[in-house]
Parts: C-alpha cells; sequence; structure tokens
C-alpha cells in the first residue's frame, strides 16, 4: 500500500538549467550519473506512482460480477463445461511483482466461482506464445502455491506449446490474408478466460488470445519487419498496425465461436517502492533527501566493484511493490478501452515539439530476460523497441536524429534461455543489420529449426525465431534514426548490434554532432518508472 | 674434350636421387650428348624407372635442359633415349639386381658411385651398410660380372679426421694419422651393436620405463595406443643409441662423426677388395649450392649449412661454436660434378693403387669462419626473416666460444624448460593454458635441435684441416679451354662474397620456406584452413564426444544433480560432503581407466526407478547440460548436419541422461544400464561403455554399417584418452584439449577450438539440483 501522503504528482517536463544536478541514468545492473548540458535539455520525468486500489480482491470480484458488455462470469459457468484460464506469462509485469501476483488474485476469484458453479474441467495455460515456458518457481510465483498444487500434479496447469502440431488448431484467415492459430484445449473450451497485466499500452486487447496463445504460423503476420515499420507507434493502438492485425485476428477468433472472458488490469508506477534501497529511483533527484543520496552513493559505489553475475542476482531478487489500479473484465474491446486509458492515466506525459537527441538509460531488465541475461539483442529491443516507441503523436527525437542510451551492452547469453540468440548473433548479425534482409535470408531457417523448436519445447528456451521479433521490434527506430551510440558498452557487442560504441556522456554528444550539430536539443526519458510520451 | 671422349660411354650412376647425383645426371645428360645413363636406384613401391622419372628427372635441376630442348615432350624423348634406370641397392649384398640389371651394369664402361647415407647422425649400422659395405659390394659384383669398368667411388675430404693442417690427396691408408682397422671387424661390430641395442631395448626394465614414458605422454589412451607408442618409443631408443654408437665409435678413431669414420674405412676396404676393377676416389669437402651450373644457387634438399643458417636467422642460435679464423671448406655441387666427369673422363691411372682426388676450396681459396658469419650477419640484416606477427627479425652476434660453452648454455635452457613443463603439467589446464605448455614443448624441442646442430656441425666448424689439391689443379691444367667453360672446378675462381651473398643464401631462404616480407600473414590462418577442411560438404561423418567438448560437465556432476534432485533440505549438506570426499578418488581412478571408473560409478545407479530418471533427466538437460554447453559447440554440430554429414554423440555418459540431446545427433552411442523387472537399473552397464579404444572401434562398426569412410569424417573430442577415436578419422579435431592432448594436437597439426560456456552463463558452484517441490505436467 502506497505510503506517501501527498496527492500523486503528473508527469513533469524539467528544463534543464546549471543548478540542475546530475541525472541517474539506468545502466544495466548499476548506473550512471550524467551533467546535462544546460540552456538545450529537457528531461521528462514519470508521473507519481497513482494510489492503488483499497481493497484489490474485492475490485476483481465486483469487475467479475459486473463486466462490461457481457454476462457476469457466474453466469456463463456451468457444470460440465470446459474453462480454460490463460494468463499473462513471466515477461509480465517488470519487474515480476511481490506476491500475491495480480495473476493470482484474479484465477482464485475465477476459481472460486468455478467451483461454486460447479465446473471441474478447468486447465490453466500461460499464453507465452514463442516465449519460454515458465519454471516451477515461476509458475508458483504467479498463480500461487495453492493453485499450482491444486492444477499442476494433475496436467492441468501448463505451459502454452506453439510447436505441438497435435494441439494447435486453426480457426481461419483474415481478409488480408493472415492465419489465426490458437492453443487447441483454450479453441475448444467453452469458455475462455484470459487475465492480463497491462504494464504498458501495448499490453492486451485482441493480442492477449491473438498473439499469447498462438505460434509461429499465425504470429509472423504482424511480428515482422513490414508491420512494425508501420506501426507509429505499437503503444499506441490506433496507429499500430501490429494491433491491427491483432484485432483481424481477434474478428475470426470471435467468428470461430470462441467465447472469451477478457480481465485487464492495471498497475501503478511503483516499482522500485516508496522507501526501500531503491526508493530514490522514482524520486526527481533534486528532490533527494541526504538519506537518498548516502544510500544512492554506497549503492553505485558497491556495485561498480562487484561482480556481473552477483549483481545480476540482487536485481533479478528486485520484485516491485505494485499495486492495483484498476481491474475491468468483459468483453475485449469495450474493456481494453478503459485499460488503455487507466495505463495512459499513470504514463501518459505531454511534451511539445521533438528533439534532436533522445536520451534513455536502460535498466537490467525487459520483458525477455526475467531471471536471465539481457543480451546485446535485447538491449537494443528494449532501446529501439520498447523505449523509443513510448510515444504517442510522434517520436520524441526528430526524424533523423540521434538516439544516445547507456547500458554495459556485455557480450553475454544466457544458454538456456536464449540459444537461437547466440547463433543470430554470431551467425546473423555478423553478416548484416538490416532487418529486411535479416527477414528475408534467415528467418525460416531459424524459426523452422528442429533443434530451436525441441528447446523451445522441452526445455525453457525462447523460440528460434524469437531473436528475429527482438530485431525487427527496432526496425521502426532503426529507419527513424540518424544514429544510435550505447555509452558505456562492450565496444565489440556494440558494434555487432550496427551501434557506434562510446565510453562516455561527453564523447557519446561529440559523435552525436556529426549528425545534428554542436547546439542540439536533448530530451531525455527518465524512465523507468515506464512513462510515456505524448508528443504535440 | 672430355664430352668427346666420353661419347657412346655407357655409365652407371648409383646415388642419382640424391644431391650430387641428379646434379651428376643433369650434367652428363646435357653436357655430354653421346653417353648413356645407367641409374642404379632402389626399386621403391612402382620400380625403378618410375623412382627415376618422379625423384630424379622431375627434379628442377633439369629445368634448364627441358628449357633448351623447348619443353617436356624432347625432354622425355631425350632421357627415354639415354636414361635406363635399374633396381639396385647398394646395401645388400650382390646389389640386389635381377638378370637384366647385372647385363646392364656388366656393359658399363665407368661406373659412378656417389650413394651414401650422408646425415650426419645416421645410426652406425646402416652407415657402415652404406658408406663403408656399398663401394665394396659393387667392386665386388663387378668382379663376379668379370668386367673391369672404371669405378669413381665417391667419399669426402674428412676421411683425414679431425685434425690441423695438411691432408693431401693419399689413400687413407697411407696416412700417418690413419688408425688402421680392420673393416670386417668394424662390420662385424656394427652388426652386432644393433643386436645389443635391440637385446637391451627389450629387457623388463627399458620395457617398463618405455610404457610409463608412453602413458605420460599419452595419458589413458587406452591399451592399443599405449602399445604402438611404447613400442615407437623402444625403436627410437635403439636409434638414438645406434647414433650414439657411430659418433662414439667415429670420434674414438679421430673422426667428426659416423659418416666420415664409414667413408674412411670404406676407401680402406674398397683397396682392399677391388681386385682388378680400376679405381678412383673423389673427396669433395662440404658440398653446397652451385656456382654456375644448371643454374647459380641450385641445390636440392636441405643440407648441412642451410639448418644451421637459418635457424640463425630466425635468432634461434644464439651463439654457434667454432674457431673464428678457422676455415669452412666448402665446395658449390657443379665443381664437384665437373670434377667427377673430368676423372671419368681422364680414365683410370696406371698406377697400381687407386688415385686420389680432393675437390675442396681451403687451402687455395680459403672461406674463413668469420668472414662467413659477418656475410650471413649482414645479409639478413638488410634481408631479415619475419616472425607470425610480421616483425624482422634481429639476428645475433656470435662470440665463437667453445663447443663446451654453448653445450652448457643449451643444457641450462633446457633443463628451466623442463622444469616449467613438469610444472605445468601437473596442472589441471585446458583449452588456452594448456596451449602454453604446447609452446613450451616447442621451445624445447628447438633447444633440442640446436643442440643437435652443436653436436653434429660443430665438430665441422673446428675443424682446421687444409685438404690438399695438387691433383685436381693437374688435372684442371690439363683440360682445354672448351672442357674449362662447360667443366669448370677451379676453386680459385670461386668469389666467396658474391657467393654467399647473391647465390646461396637466397637459395637457403627459398629452400626453408621461412616469411620474407613483412607484416602479418595475409590469408586464412591455418586454424581457418583446417575448419575449412572440416566444414567441407565432402565429409561424410562428425562424432563428438559429450564431457568438455560439447558441455562442460561431467559423469560425477549429472549423477549429484539427479541424486539430489529428489533429496530433502536437509539430508543435501550430508551429500555434498560426502561426494567432496569421495571425489579426489574418483578423479584418480578416472586418470587410470575410464570403463573402470565407469563401471564403479555407475553402481550408484542401482536400484533408480526407470521412470523417475526419464523425468528428472529432462530437467537436468536444461539446468546442467545447456546451462553448461558450449553454444559454439552445438552451432558446430549443426552445421555439420546442415552439411549433410551424419552426426554422430559417442559418450560414455548414461544413454537416458543425453536422450535430450537426441534432436542434435542423427546417433547417439552411450554407455546403457540394465534394467530390472521393478522398473529400476540395476547399476550394471549391459556392454563395455565407448571410451578410449572401444570409442574408436565403435566409431568404426558405426562407420562400416552406414559405408561411411572414417578417412572422410570428423572427430571432436578433448582428453588424450580420446585418441583412439581421434587417430581412427581423417580430420581429427581438439577441443579445449587437455594438455596432453594439446601438445599432440600441435604437434600433429590438428585443428584445435576453443568452444566455451556462454558468457554469462548462470554459474553453480556445486552440481546440485535446485529443491524440486511439484511436477510439471
Amino acid at each position: 500500500m502506497a505510503t506517501n501522503k501527498r496527492a500523486p504528482r503528473p508527469g513533469f517536463v524539467l528544463d534543464v538549467d546549471k543548478s540542475t544536478p546530475p541525472i541517474v541514468f539506468h545502466h544495466g545492473e548499476g548506473f550512471r550519473l550524467e551533467k546535462l548540458p544546460a540552456g538545450r535539455t529537457r528531461i521528462l520525468y514519470p508521473a507519481d506512482p497513482l494510489v492503488g486500489l483499497p481493497d484489490p480482491d474485492g475490485a476483481i470480484r465486483d469487475a467479475l460480477l459486473h463486466p462490461i458488455d457481457c454476462d457476469p462470469l457466474p453466469a456463463l459457468l456451468r457444470p460440465g463445461m470446459k474453462l480454460t484460464i490463460a494468463f499473462d506469462d513471466i515477461s509480465l509485469p517488470l519487474p515480476p511483482m511481490r506476491k500475491p501476483d495480480i495473476r493470482q488474485r484474479v484465477i482464485e476469484a475465477v476459481l472460486d466461482m468455478a467451483a461454486e458453479a460447479g465446473v471441474d474441467d478447468v486447465h490453466l495455460i500461460a499464453a507465452l506464445a514463442l516465449h519460454r515456458r515458465m519454471t516451477e518457481a515461476e509458475l508458483r510465483h504467479a498463480v500461487g502455491d495453492r493453485v499450482y498444487d491444486a492444477f499442476a500434479p494433475h496436467g492441468t496447469l501448463y505451459n502454452h506449446d506453439a510447436e505441438d502440431p497435435e494441439n494447435m488448431v486453426l480457426l481461419g484467415v483474415t481478409k488480408h490474408g493472415e492465419e489465426v492459430e490458437m492453443n487447441r484445449r483454450a479453441a475448444e473450451s467453452d469458455l475462455l478466460v484470459y487475465v492480463n497485466i497491462n504494464l504498458v499500452a501495448m499490453d492486451g486487447g485482441h493480442k492477449s488470445t491473438a498473439t499469447g496463445l498462438s505460434g509461429y504460423r499465425a504470429l509472423r503476420h504482424h511480428h515482422n519487419v513490414k508491420t512494425m515499420l508501420e506501426s507509429k507507434s505499437f503503444m499506441d493502438q490506433h496507429k499500430s498496425e501490429l494491433h491491427h492485425s491483432n484485432w483481424r485476428q481477434g474478428a475470426i477468433i470471435k467468428d470461430a465461436g470462441i467465447k472469451i472472458f477478457q480481465i485487464e488490469t492495471t498497475v501503478n508506477n511503483n516499482t522500485f517502492g516508496h522507501d526501500g534501497p531503491l526508493s530514490m529511483l522514482q524520486k526527481r533527484e533534486w528532490e533527494w533527501t541526504a538519506r537518498d543520496r548516502a544510500s544512492f552513493v554506497t549503492m553505485h559505489n558497491g556495485l561498480k566493484i562487484m561482480k556481473t553475475s552477483h549483481k545480476r542476482k540482487i536485481f533479478n531478487s528486485w520484485q516491485a511493490p505494485y499495486d492495483l489500479t484498476s481491474v475491468q473484465a468483459g468483453e475485449i474491446e469495450a474493456v481494453h478501452k478503459i485499460t488503455t486509458e487507466n495505463v495512459y492515466k499513470q504514463q501518459l506525459v505531454p511534451v511539445q515539439g521533438q528533439t534532436d537527441i533522445l536520451t534513455m538509460g536502460l535498466p537490467y531488465i525487459c520483458p525477455y530476460n526475467v531471471n536471465s541475461v539481457m543480451n546485446p539483442i535485447l538491449v537494443m529491443c528494449l532501446g529501439l523497441g520498447y523505449f523509443f516507441n513510448l510515444y504517442r503523436g510522434k517520436p520524441v527525437v526528430r526524424e533523423g536524429g540521434v538516439l544516445i542510451m547507456t547500458h554495459p551492452t556485455p557480450w553475454e547469453f544466457h544458454p538456456v534461455h536464449h540459444p537461437s540468440y547466440i547463433d543470430f548473433f554470431e551467425q546473423v548479425l555478423s553478416e548484416t543489420t538490416n532487418p529486411l534482409e535479416i527477414e528475408a535470408n534467415y528467418e525460416k531457417k531459424f524459426a523452422e529449426d528442429e533443434w530451436y523448436r525441441h528447446l523451445y519445447r522441452t526445455s525453457y528456451a525462447y523460440h528460434g525465431v524469437h531473436p528475429f521479433y527482438m530485431w525487427y521490434w527496432g526496425s521502426h527506430a532503426l529507419a527513424h534514426l540518424g544514429q544510435v551510440i550505447i555509452v558505456g558498452g562492450d565496444t565489440r557487442a556494440v558494434r555487432r548490434l550496427g551501434f557506434r560504441p562510446a565510453s562516455t556522456m561527453q564523447d557519446a554528444f561529440e559523435m552525436a554532432s556529426d549528425v545534428v550539430g554542436r547546439q542540439p536539443t536533448i530530451t531525455h526519458l527518465h524512465n523507468p518508472p515506464i512513462l510515456m510520451a505524448d508528443v504535440s | 674434350m672430355i664430352s668427346a671422349t666420353l661419347a657412346g660411354k655407357r655409365i652407371a650412376v648409383t646415388g642419382s636421387t640424391g644431391f650430387l647425383g641428379t646434379a651428376l645426371v643433369e650434367r652428363l645428360l646435357r653436357c655430354v650428348p653421346d653417353a648413356e645413363l645407367v641409374l642404379l636406384v632402389r626399386p621403391g613401391r612402382r620400380g625403378a624407372e618410375d623412382r627415376v622419372r618422379r625423384e630424379v628427372l622431375k627434379n628442377d635441376c633439369f629445368d634448364r635442359l627441358r628449357r633448351e630442348l623447348g619443353g617436356q615432350t624432347p625432354f622425355d624423348a631425350l632421357t627415354a633415349l639415354r636414361i635406363r634406370g635399374i633396381a639396385g641397392d647398394v646395401s645388400v649384398d650382390g646389389l640386389a639386381l635381377d638378370d637384366a640389371g647385372r647385363a646392364l651394369l656388366a656393359s658399363c664402361d665407368i661406373v659412378i658411385h656417389s650413394a651414401a647415407t650422408v646425415s650426419f647422425d645416421s645410426p652406425l649400422d646402416t652407415a657402415v651398410e652404406v658408406n663403408l659395405l656399398g663401394p665394396v659390394r659393387i667392386a665386388a659384383e663387378l668382379q663376379r660380372l668379370g668386367v673391369t669398368p672404371h669405378l669413381v667411388a665417391v667419399s669426402t675430404c674428412y676421411v683425414a679426421g679431425s685434425r690441423r693442417g695438411e691432408a693431401p690427396e693419399e689413400l687413407v691408408e697411407d696416412s700417418p694419422f690413419f688408425v688402421d682397422v680392420d673393416w670386417r671387424r668394424e662390420v662385424d661390430a656394427a652388426r652386432r651393436a644393433r643386436q645389443d641395442a635391440e637385446a637391451q631395448s627389450r629387457s623388463p626394465e627399458m620395457l617398463v620405463e618405455f610404457r610409463n614414458k608412453a602413458r605420460h605422454e599419452l595419458g589413458a589412451a587406452g591399451t592399443p595406443l599405449l602399445a604402438e607408442k611404447t613400442e615407437s618409443l623402444r625403436v627410437q631408443s635403439v636409434t638414438d643409441r645406434m647414433v650414439d654408437s657411430g659418433r662414439a665409435r667415429a670420434s674414438s678413431l679421430g673422426f667428426p662423426d659416423a659418416y666420415a669414420y664409414t667413408k674412411a674405412v670404406g676407401e680402406r676396404a674398397l683397396c682392399e677388395t677391388r681386385g682388378n676393377v680400376p679405381v678412383s676416389i673423389v673427396r669433395p669437402s662440404i658440398i653446397e649450392s652451385a656456382w654456375s651450373e644448371p643454374v647459380p644457387g641450385w641445390i636440392r634438399g636441405f643440407r648441412m649449412a642451410e639448418p644451421v643458417i637459418v635457424s640463425y636467422a630466425r635468432g634461434l642460435l644464439s651463439e654457434f661454436p667454432g674457431v673464428p679464423e678457422g676455415i669452412i671448406d666448402v665446395i658449390p655441387v657443379d665443381h664437384v660434378v665437373a670434377a667427377i666427369i673430368a676423372v671419368a673422363a681422364r680414365g683410370p691411372l696406371p698406377d697400381p693403387k687407386p688415385d686420389v682426388i680432393q675437390v675442396a676450396s681451403g687451402s687455395v681459396n680459403p672461406l674463413r669462419y668469420r668472414r662467413l658469419v659477418d656475410l650471413v650477419r649482414d645479409w639478413f640484416t638488410e634481408h631479415p626473416i619475419y616472425d607470425d606477427r610480421g616483425q624482422a627479425i634481429a639476428v645475433p652476434d656470435w662470440s665463437f666460444p667453445g663447443r663446451g660453452r654453448v653445450q652448457r648454455q643449451l643444457d641450462r635452457a633446457k633443463t628451466s624448460i623442463d622444469r616449467a613443463e613438469k610444472v605445468l603439467s601437473a596442472l589441471p589446464l585446458r583449452g588456452r593454458q594448456a596451449a602454453l605448455h604446447a609452446t613450451l614443448e616447442e621451445k624445447r624441442s628447438l633447444v633440442e635441435r640446436a643442440e643437435g646442430y652443436v653436436k653434429l656441425y660443430g665438430a665441422y666448424a673446428e675443424c682446421e684441416a687444409l685438404y690438399g689439391l695438387d691433383r685436381l689443379l693437374a688435372l684442371w691444367d690439363t683440360l682445354d679451354a672448351d672442357d674449362h667453360a662447360s667443366f669448370a672446378f677451379d676453386p680459385r675462381i670461386i668469389d666467396w662474397d658474391h657467393y654467399v651473398r647473391n647465390v646461396h643464401l637466397p637459395t637457403v631462404v627459398i629452400q626453408a620456406r621461412v616469411k620474407t616480407t613483412p607484416g602479418a600473414k595475409l590469408g586464412p590462418s591455418r586454424s581457418e584452413r583446417l575448419r575449412k577442411q572440416v566444414l567441407d560438404p565432402s565429409r561424410q561423418l562428425a562424432a563428438f564426444d559429450l564431457e568438455n567438448t560439447l558441455i562442460a560437465s561431467n559423469v560425477v556432476a549429472s549423477y549429484s544433480w539427479i541424486a539430489t534432485r529428489r533429496l530433502p533440505r536437509e539430508d543435501r549438506a550430508r551429500f555434498v560432503m560426502k561426494t567432496l570426499l569421495e571425489a579426489p578418488g574418483l578423479l584418480a581412478l578416472d586418470k587410470r581407466d575410464r570403463s573402470d571408473f565407469l563401471r564403479h560409478f555407475y553402481r550408484r545407479y542401482d536400484h533408480a526407478p526407470i521412470a523417475q530418471m526419464e523425468a528428472d533427466a529432462a530437467e537436468m538437460f536444461s539446468d546442467v547440460i545447456l546451462a553448461k554447453s558450449f553454444p559454439a559447440a552445438i552451432r558446430r554440430v549443426r552445421e555439420h548436419r546442415a552439411l549433410g554429414h551424419r552426426t554422430v554423440l559417442i559418450t560414455g555418459a548414461l544413454d537416458f541422461l543425453v536422450r535430450p540431446l537426441a534432436p542434435l545427433f542423427d546417433d547417439i552411442i552411450a554407455a546403457e544400464l540394465g534394467q530390472r523387472n521393478d522398473g529400476t537399473y540395476d547399476g550394471m552397464m549391459t556392454s563395455v561403455p565407448p571410451t578410449g579404444e572401444t570409442r574408436a572401434y565403435a566409431l568404426e562398426a558405426y562407420a562400416k554399417s552406414h559405408g561411411i569412410s572414417l578417412a572422410e569424417s570428423v572427430a571432436y573430442a578433448d582428453s588424450s584418452s580420446d585418441l583412439p577415436m581421434l587417430e581412427a578419422v581423417g580430420f581429427p579435431v581438439a577441443v579445449n584439449p587437455e594438455t596432453r592432448l594439446a601438445s599432440i594436437a600441435r604437434k600433429r597439426g590438428w585443428l584445435i577450438e576453443d568452444f566455451h560456456k556462454a558468457p554469462g552463463a548462470p554459474g553453480r558452484l556445486l552440481p546440485i539440483a535446485p529443491p524440486r517441490r511439484g511436477a510439471i505436467a
């Protein structure tokens, strides 16, 4: 529960002047303090965390009993029916949240109602699409021990397997020729309940089922370079071809007669806590107390001398004290409209006009390295994919501008989670970094590779094609930007990504001057906690 | 006119595949148009004629003649007409001639015997058979055939022995310094020495020593390979012993080495046994590259001075013994050839004693050791050799120390390298560190080579004899101007500065194939070239070891993981302690014999439930095998597959533990445990596990049943216990090799790959499974 007494303040745009203290940049499992040029720099700060719902379980129950454009959940449940509950996987929220996880709260509420209605045939599926399977510990964290122990031993709580030909069904093809497929159990259920955690505006809607329970055959129609180039941004569903395609697929799912009860939830911005060791990270630097300063300096210096593996362990153990800010259930599109408004309420920060240079500090985590390693490809995806696209209207940086990110970008990979990434990095990026060439020449080979398929299905590996999607995620930014610089990264790894390595922010600004001149305007995205720029 | 005198003559030549012999044949062919040549060569596998074509006529010595004739075809026509090759062997009584060969030899007017084992470190008996008995056998055979052609025997100036002062052109027995020994006894003694050395090398103590040495070098490579290595060490020791015997016998009689000694006694024996065969003896000094014929600088093979010169230019020989004002008696090969032909043309002297002619330079046109060293140093300073990194190598200054001091220096270097090597080999090194060991070994072999040069040639550099040339110069004076032009052998015309700088050294550098241009090496590196061969589509099979080749784990780690998987928390600590305590014993057993170790260790799976093992193995696949895998190695397996090669995993690990790797391979050959009726394993292996030589057999059997040629196959492994498998294939690859395998791979020029765990891979100190709480369906 939130402990701050003030009413939460909205996001803020600071114009940097001489009195502005050095700014904290996330830098993987560490931080950098950077003094930004006065007079031409602005910093986008996220809003304070919204106050969470006082009674989350009550709110969830209420949403299930009073859904939007839909009968109450109990009315949809009957004995002898097939019920499937699908839920978001390990990629949400980021970082993982403290127990109890929202999924656990929602699933328990749904299961209570199902039990009351006498529903026996219930399956729970982690809707991970082509992500890696969740481990026992991760599933337990998401759904809670009670649910896990009740279902997993009977084989009714499991990970979606998009490469199990027996258990995927083709539901149809959209007018645009996009195939739509789905997990057989979900598709053949009398009711499919989907439990979302909508961390950013991209999440949820038809994308939950059309992507989460789908496979390569269907995903390739929107997880491709062309779609991503036409999604400006993919965080803005109205201007996102990614969403249009998912919505078309959603219509096919609906036409196939699959009854979906969509539950969407939003969380606040309380990523690092109002107090505790990381709390200063969601404060504005000039408001730091002496204690914030002291603990930051201690942490900063401690991290500098620590081994990466230890740092990784420490950061991976951080669980965000997120509060539930809204929960809505019922018909997908109606629900999603409200959810998006609630996400925007927390994250949207109005910004006037574009900038020449966009700077960002990349943190230790992205959707695909929970309990894992942030490899160079994920660095690219987080910076040029996610953070770059956290805009509505126009990109924060002008076309032909420069993106400067800070991240150590180590040449490191998790051998179990990211085997195809390793080969992608060694064999594909060493040849070309052009998304279209990569897509044309390599995607099919990786996507249909038996070994990657085997690892995706039996081990804990992302699908063979996943690194390609990471690269496509950045294609809009790649096409838009004049230059990308990574500060403090492993030189070889940064070059392999096709970016330019700089050892200091000062050097990076010098290098950028070749592209944007000597007096460029600079905007820093002070993220996370997550903010989305509303650029006019 | 020499060519006129020899026209229509039939001349037999022995030793035509050698340096001097080849030059001799070329000159006779080119400058004595009407002579017919009979070349006596050991037939080899394809017969004498073939050997003559391939080993004599193909040599670049004949390029000039080929050119002058207008190409290969007329050259072939000429040689077909004038050259006959006959099978023969001077190291066998009767020369191993067939009837046709005998008839042809009997029809010769002149026999030039230039066959010899010139190697300065020949085993004593070999030198005796060839150098001492060779001329005797030829004379005997000629007598048996009842013919008396002019026998020109090529000997060496060094029959005069290691001594200072004049050494005139006289028979050895006429020299006051010759210690007369009975040549027959020398022959008997040499043969007996061989028998003694053989017998000694077979004594139980020696055999144990060889076996230990082989084990030290190869590790647990399996009985057949160890046996093979042991035997090769034994044979080597006999050879070494015979070389030592030769050197010792030679020096006991005042000769620099076995070559000079056997040649000297051989001359003596020839004079004694020649009967009525007229004999002339030609004694060259140190024969080096040609002064002008067929082309300046022509040389065949790497001769005596070249290795020393190249080692010096490479900066390896920082000192070499010798007397600075001493004379290095060098004579270009074309002078020797011309002198031999002139002697042959002149015919035997009426004198009842054989005639001796020395071909040398020291007494009339001396090349002093200091001058030679200066010339060589200046030349290499101007034209340096470059190291692997493309840096010019600076040549050292020699201070002409005594042989003892150089020897001591080298001994010291060797001792310190030996020590470092001992320390390194005791450490459990892999990959790059192990390569360090191999480098050290290379350094030692360099020091050993330098030591060899000092031992071999030191005596020559210190020799201060002056070889008389009165008869040679007298012969020269009898020749007319034409002969002087075509058969020049007057050593006084040699300009040593020009010879060393412009004729000899450029040739040496080319012959040694050293790097003569600055800058880093262009083009693909050695590893890249080897890798390309390994990944050639025409390969048929790629076999992979598992542990430390594909993953950084072992059977003990897998077992601990499996064993702790379902262990309650409180028992885990006890298990860890127990395993840690057992570890040294297990390691020692593994080192001694891998299959015994596996047999012993797998007993632990007794009563393990089969179904549970399957489930746990599936989890272990992620947590141990993949987490500790080498991504580059897995990529390599997949590359082979993509190229259409069959991929096989051959491992001593248990089949059910490696089954999750199945999609990577076409086949897996692994150890299997017997099963009980109650659904548990019985802890006994159903067959010999595929380790050591069994692995090679398994691979051979596999290849056979799939119609695959192992010569076209690749094998990847990390340890010398995998040697049998690596040796069985045409393209072995050492992956992160441990010390022994690293040096073996380096010596044999195998591809060495450094595969490592993914940087960033989760590290765990002990191979313990994470606590398991419930099943994931």
